[in-house]
């Protein structure tokens, strides 16, 4: 049995975006700057497409600007951001702990620049309240930036509590989207949510597309220069193909959304439940307001890596936060922000699921899962020490 | 799959040599769980210094494990002066290669194994010049 179990990090395309794609490879192939009327019939449908997605999220049609995908939305958002802050001497900026690299490497970036970053304490369920967001809040404030929800530990944050909060007191308000968009119910108007990030890949679109939402009034500082493309805020003749499927997932994402959700919901409790029956493991992430098709586990006294290829070779492909999956000799910061000790953050393993996911490969899951963690802690000395009570467990 | 070689993924999907042992005169333990690899090599050596038979557990990643069973297969058999000359490089080779951040997986299986014929030393009361052993305590790959 193959079960892909690794949609957070991308999904399959679905037929609806592949066959949305295809005219505009063969028969409308025309460059939307150029004059004439084959140009002029792409053009049509790039705003046709940026129509349906700016709908999709409650969105006025001009605040949808197309770029690459969410880095480079995530990218321009806080630079932006941070850029109209400086004019009026605001250079500090909110966010969390746990947020995507796109997001704060960006954030590094401006530190060094001279911005003061804040980043809020996500506790040990992984989340924030629109309270810490309140408190933290100062009169040189520029932006806050939190994610809709997270890529690891699938969190969904309290977005329309927050932006309420940035309403109230004035400041931009940023969210990383990207795993939310297609998932969860998006309404910027009714969120208060003043930049907005999302990537097709991540609900059966293609890969290298996303949309940056600005509301209208929000300055943007280009990051890429050239052409008056994206009303002259993003430069690069428009990737239409890929335009014209994003929209076509996003909007067959959005429309089954529900359906989708009480599908995966179930499905994702059952192999959580099943789970946690082994000792001396723990769900991370809210468990409460979560992703519907996230699951995400630590097993102390095993090591994610080897746990992953393990799954993988029984045909489970899944995802890990551990140091080994990086290249890196630390393990996933959202791991560690969510309190882990370094020991334990390594023994991690992501499973993520679209609607396509069966309940027969959640039950392969549940067998596959606990036989590869007991191989692996049979074979591992920290375990054995732990189990004679030479160290002690850190999960009970 | 392109993260590791043939030889690789056959050490670590069959690992050789691994559990414990109870009749071991020489025991190694390198590594810690912050660093997210511990492994641990048991000797029988035998009066002729002949390591009679190996075994290893191993927490870590998947190059880690197939090191280690690697560096038991490399020393299986051979003399007590055989081990103690294994290199970290000759594990990696004998692997077929490990990519450049797995490179210290096998320093861990050379480690490992030094700790464990230290023990044996020590046991058996023979003497040796401590210089040419590691510091067991210090993790080589970790800050």
């Amino acid at each position: 049995m193959e079960i892909y179990a690794d949609n957070a990090a991308t999904t399959k395309m679905s037929k609806t975006a592949i066959n949305a794609m295809l005219p505009y490879m063969e028969e409308i192939y025309g460059n939307p700057s150029s004059l004439h009327t084959t140009g002029q019939i792409a053009a049509e449908h790039l705003l046709d497409a940026r129509e349906r997605i700016a709908k999709c999220i409650g969105a006025e049609t001009n605040e949808i600007y197309f770029t690459s995908g969410g880095s480079e939305a995530d990218n321009q958002a806080i630079i932006s951001a941070a850029k109209n802050g400086a004019k009026k001497n605001k250079k500090h900026i909110i966010s969390t702990a746990f947020e995507h690299h796109a997001v704060l490497h960006t954030l590094n970036k401006l530190e060094k620049e001279g911005f003061e970053i804040e980043l809020l304490s996500v506790g040990k369920t992984g989340t924030v309240t629109a309270e810490q967001v309140k408190e933290a809040i100062r009169e040189d404030t520029c932006l806050v930036t939190i994610m809709y929800a997270n890529n690891e530990i699938g969190s969904i944050l309290p977005i329309s509590e927050i932006g309420a909060v940035c309403k109230e007191i004035g400041v931009t308000f940023h969210t990383d989207a990207v795993q939310a968009a297609g998932h969860v119910h998006i309404n910027v108007k009714e969120q208060n949510i003043d930049l907005l990030s999302l990537s097709a890949h991540k609900f059966h679109g293609p890969k290298g597309i996303g949309v940056l939402y600005a509301r209208k009034g929000i300055l943007l500082t280009n990051i890429i220069e050239g052409g008056g493309q994206e009303r002259g805020k993003r430069a690069g003749t428009e990737n239409i193909p890929a335009i014209m499927g994003m929209a076509a997932a996003l909007e067959e994402a959005v429309n089954n959304l529900d359906k989708n959700s009480e599908k995966l919901t179930k499905l994702r409790d059952k192999l959580i439940s099943g789970l946690s029956e082994i000792p001396h493991s723990t769900l991370n992430g809210d468990p409460v307001n979560r992703l519907p098709g996230n699951v995400h586990f630590i097993f102390e006294g095993i090591e994610g890596e080897s746990l992953l290829l393990l799954l993988d070779a029984k045909g489970i492909r899944a995802s890990s936060g551990s140091a080994c999956t990086s290249g890196s000799l630390d393990p996933s910061h959202v791991l560690l922000s969510i309190g882990h000790p370094h020991e334990i953050a390594h023994g991690s393993v992501r499973l993520t699921f679209s609607e396509e996911n069966t309940e027969e490969e959640i039950d392969y899951i549940l067998k596959a899962v606990p036989e590869v963690v007991s191989y692996l802690r049979n074979m591992s000395p920290l375990w054995r020490d732990k189990v004679n009570g030479i160290k002690p467990f850190v999960l009970q | 799959m392109a993260l590791y070689s043939e030889k690789v993924m056959d050490h670590f999907l069959n690992p050789r040599n691994v559990g414990t042992m109870e009749e071991a005169n020489g025991v190694g333990e390198v590594g810690n769980a912050k660093c997210g690899d511990i492994m641990k090599i048991y000797l029988d050596i035998d009066e002729n210094q002949i390591i009679r038979d190996v075994k290893f557990e191993t927490f870590g990643c998947g190059s880690a494990i197939a090191s280690s069973s690697m560096a038991t297969e490399l020393i299986k058999g051979q003399p007590v002066s055989e081990a103690l000359a294994l290199t970290n490089k000759a594990v990696t080779e004998a692997l077929g290669g490990l990519p450049a951040h797995k490179i210290h997986c096998s320093v861990l299986a050379e480690e490992a194994i030094k700790a464990a014929v230290k023990d044996y030393y020590d046991r058996e009361g023979i003497e040796y010049d401590p210089a040419d052993f590691p510091d067991e305590s210090a993790c080589a790959h970790c800050h």
